[in-house]
């Protein structure tokens, strides 16, 4: 089957199954790193995008089922050369080790700011609730979103 | 129990061990004199190994130590740049590299800096004399009248000269040994190190550059999955490869042994052949009898065990006779990794020369391993490192590695990715093994300890490739020819093994500690951070408090009597006065703070931190609601890094204090997702403040000390809240309630 899906404002033609999870989609056929492979089971939110402006686990939502929603991944926020407030606050705060779970720390930081874009820190802490970091750089997302939160919206 | 009084020599000998595969330095290279030569250059002494000018302006600087997500990277670039007196920006690193780099065996036991940065500083030294020396022959001025800044030399009379056009001059300028002529800058000239710098690797992995295995893409890739026994010690019957060969995409199934895997042209398609191939398989009934878990102390301590004295005092002298006894048992289970990643490899076997992308902490050994199983030279093998998810020791990179490379050599000429699903890492990776710990003190008249008796039991946690006697990979195991484990190496202290930290930093007139090595290994073991320093301080940290209390001491004032080392005193103070300890404070039934110090492996980094804890006594939740540390790390780096380190720490031995064990039924591992292995979530992570105490060389280390004292203040914290102590690990809402009924 071929699907066209728009991705980071890019439309795409791919051929694959209905039932392929968007993660294989967009990291093998688009070529895209930002979302990750990180348990397949929508559990720790390695893969997560904005499909359609909602948080997504793309390794739970098959690519049937995206149809014309838009998809943002981390690559659609800002570039190495131009990052996105929300990179640069992380890169600012040093907000990483490993860097593996950035992809969806960034992602959940980017829909909770769209919808709220002055939260508490306990609403950030909310937001990533279901964002698992293994190295232990917690307080330092929280305080790279609440520093992103004070930018000027981009 | 017997207790075997070994030598070292005969305990090696019994094991069948060679002790220099592990590559340990002797404990004399740590705070060498400068005339020694650092650890990592004695097998590696060629400068061109280390350091070379580029024609685009750059300094490729090459090491043999692994990123990790610890930036250890850019802990070296600075180091580089330093030496050198080039721009930080101008630095390239290329890390452990077989086809290409020095060989440093592993990056593990938070010695990068002083191993690695050790070589690089004598090697920029050495390149920066050379040039130097160039410079003044070029000039006809004496090499003193020189200066340099930025890669150019500079004379009196406004001549210059850059580094790369001094090179220019002779092809064989920047090679050959190292002589250690030029003397490395004294850290009070220091620039670049010390100061706090941006990790180099961070922008690309925050804006999606390709950064990690699981980034590589190479021309004609397919996927690859594995298919795992149902639990250790299951043999394969039969599976239906012809079926699954008929599935979509599908480009090879590999069946040997016990080892199933399956190839495809897309990830999905691997993914799903890998679940038909799993339906398909018929496994034999076997199993190895695990242990019951709920009594994982005495199970443990029931197996066969080598036992070693491995630290005594003041045994000839009597006890006195009206010294007051004490004792306690303590545990703390298996542990996961649990990367958020699972493990990765790529493979791919051309022209006869297998090449692995992997996120190994140790590419020189795994390649000898690798060649092993595939029948091939080391030369034939290369291994380069290309970093994972965070590596907190020996995980599954090792094995998927293999697994990559079986595969590779059913598809040859096709470079092949091969991911671990979630619960193969959580099923089939090295655990942090289960730890026994016992300790017998005997308090003084005067509250002082007079006698210290201690015990540990656990398996090795020193399992990786690359040791004599056999091969550690997974894969290896189950192939219809299989290879046979490694025996388990004897780890002398200081760094010790499960009693890594058994011998406390305390002055103990009369002691004895006894490592019981495990041989019956029922559940996977290997090294996970600090090895067994973080059960040995929960023990020991505990039972300090323990007979502080019963002293009628002060926790804070009974250390600091014991103490002589003044850093270690140091912290502890420092540590105590940012927290506002205030002695004889005591917990409410609900709210409580406790004290631990560590040292870690005795001779590394020292931290003591406070832990402020509330307890739901309903629900049996700890909530930790504060953690000071004071820490110790010897010459700073990068302050910033170093800190992020030590809070990493932190926060993964809350986690593991509160949360974390493998579970296991009797047959079988049971915790194979994140259900049924919890980790520290966001609203559960504690406010850290980290003071950094003392900044003199040589380095100490921070990339694992400050787990250990974290746990055992954090129980500390629990007994002085409810004035019960929970002496296994982890504290579990369940045993909460259970110790507080």
């Amino acid at each position: 089957m071929t699907y066209r899906i728009t991705v980071n404002g890019e439309s795409h033609e791919v051929a694959a199954a209905p039932e392929t999870p968007l993660l294989y989609v967009l990291r093998n056929d688009l070529g895209l790193n930002g979302p990750k492979f990180g348990c397949g089971l929508g559990q720790c939110g390695a893969c997560a995008a904005l499909v359609g402006g909602k948080l997504t686990r793309t390794c739970s939502v098959a690519l049937a089922d995206i149809k014309d929603a838009p998809i943002v991944t981390l690559e659609g926020l800002g570039t190495l050369q131009r990052p996105h407030p929300l990179q640069k606050a992380f890169i600012d705060a040093q907000a990483a080790q490993c860097g593996y779970c950035s992809n969806g720390m960034i992602m959940a930081a980017k829909a909770l700011l769209d919808r709220n874009p002055k939260p508490s820190d306990e609403e950030i802490k909310d937001a990533l609730a279901d964002q698992l970091c293994r190295c232990g750089t917690h307080n330092r997302i929280v305080s790279a979103i609440r520093k992103a939160a004070m930018e000027p919206v981009r | 129990m017997s207790v075997a009084r070994l030598s070292r020599r005969h305990v090696t000998q019994s094991l069948g061990v060679v002790l220099a595969t592990f590559a340990l330095p002797s404990p004399l290279a740590f705070g060498q004199a400068p005339a020694n030569v650092p650890f990592s250059l004695r097998n590696n002494r060629k400068l061109e190994g280390w350091i070379r000018l580029e024609a685009d302006g750059t300094v490729m600087v090459f090491t043999g130590k692994a990123e990790l997500g610890q930036g250890i990277l850019t802990a070296l670039a600075q180091i580089a740049a330093e030496e050198l007196d080039v721009g930080f920006d101008k630095i390239r690193m290329v890390s452990a590299d077989t086809s290409r780099g020095p060989d440093e065996q592993y990056t593990f036991g938070s010695q990068s800096v002083e191993q690695g940065g050790g070589a690089i500083r004598a090697a920029g030294a050495e390149a920066r004399g050379i040039l130097v020396a160039a410079a003044a022959r070029r000039f006809g001025v004496r090499a003193e009248e020189l200066k340099v800044s930025n890669g150019t030399v500079v004379a009196a009379d406004g001549r210059r000269a850059t580094f790369w056009e001094l090179a220019n001059e002779g092809a064989g300028l920047l090679k050959g040994d190292i002589a250690l002529a030029a003397a490395p800058k004294k850290p009070g000239d220091y620039a670049i190190v010390g100061k706090s710098v941006n990790r180099i690797d961070l922008p690309g992995k925050l804006t999606g550059a390709p950064s990690y295995v699981q980034d590589i893409r190479l021309p004609g890739m397919v996927f690859a999955r594995v298919v795992r026994p149902p639990r250790y010690g299951a043999r394969l019957l039969a599976c239906d490869e012809a079926a699954v060969r008929a599935r979509p995409g599908v480009v090879a199934v590999i069946s040997d042994g016990n080892f199933l895997a399956v190839a495809a042209g897309r990830e999905e398609q691997a993914i799903a052949a890998r679940d038909a191939l799993a339906a398909s398989a018929h496994w034999s009934d076997d199993a190895v009898e695990l242990p019951d878990m709920a009594s994982l102390r005495t199970e443990l301590q029931k197996l066969r065990a080598e036992t070693i004295v491995v630290g005594t005092a003041g045994q000839s002298e009597p006890v006195p006779a009206q010294a007051r006894r004490m004792s306690a048992e303590y545990s703390r289970a298996y542990l996961s990794h649990a990367a958020i990643g699972p493990s990765c490899a790529v493979a791919w076997l051309k022209d006869g020369r297998m090449t692995v992308w992997s996120h190994t902490q140790g590419a020189f050994p795994l390649r000898g391993d690798l060649a092993k199983v595939l029948g091939m030279q080391n030369g034939e093998v290369d291994v380069v490192h290309v970093p994972g998810a965070g590596c907190y020791g020996h995980n599954g990179a090792d094995d998927v590695a293999l697994d990559a490379a079986l595969v590779a050599r059913a598809v040859p000429g096709a470079p092949v990715k091969l991911q671990w699903m979630r619960d193969d890492e959580f099923a089939w990776a090295p655990f942090g093994p289960g730890m026994a710990m016992k300790v017998e003190a005997a308090l003084g008249s005067d509250g002082r300890i007079v006698d210290w008796s201690y015990d540990v039991w656990s398996n090795s946690h020193a399992m990786r490739p690359g040791q004599a006697g056999g091969v550690n990979l997974l894969a290896a195991w189950d192939l219809k020819t299989p290879f046979v484990k490694s025996p388990a190496p004897h780890i002398p202290q200081p760094f010790g093994d499960g009693d890594r930290n058994a011998v406390p930093s305390y002055e103990l007139p009369r002691k004895e500690i006894r490592n019981h090595l495990l041989l019956d290994a029922p559940v996977r073991n290997g090294s996970f951070r600090t090895l067994g320093s973080h059960g040995n301080i929960f023990a020991i940290e505990s039972f300090m408090d323990e007979l502080a209390e019963a002293a009628g001491s002060d926790p804070l004032a009974f250390r600091l009597a014991h103490l002589r080392d003044p850093r270690a005193q140091a912290v502890l103070r420092v540590a105590a006065d940012k927290a506002g300890w205030a002695p004889g404070r005591k917990g409410d039934g609900q709210r409580g703070r406790g004290l631990a110090f560590c040292r870690y492996k005795s001779i590394g980094m020292y931290a003591a931190v406070v832990v402020d804890v509330e307890v739901d006594r309903k629900t049996g939740v700890i909530k930790v609601l504060r953690v000071v540390m004071a820490a110790d790390i010897g010459l700073v780096v990068n302050p910033d890094g170093a800190k992020n380190q030590l809070e990493g720490g932190i926060v993964q031995a809350v986690s593991l204090a509160l949360k974390e064990q493998v579970t296991f039924d009797r047959r079988q591992i049971t915790s194979r997702d994140w259900s049924g292995y919890s980790v520290l979530t966001f609203s559960e992570v504690p406010n850290i403040d980290i003071v950094l105490v003392q900044r003199s060389d040589p380095p100490l280390g921070a990339g694992e000390g400050s787990l250990p004292p974290t746990s055992a203040a954090l129980a500390n914290a629990f007994a002085h809240a409810t004035g019960r102590r929970l002496r296994e690990l982890p504290m579990t809402p369940e045993r909460v309630k259970a110790t507080l009924s």
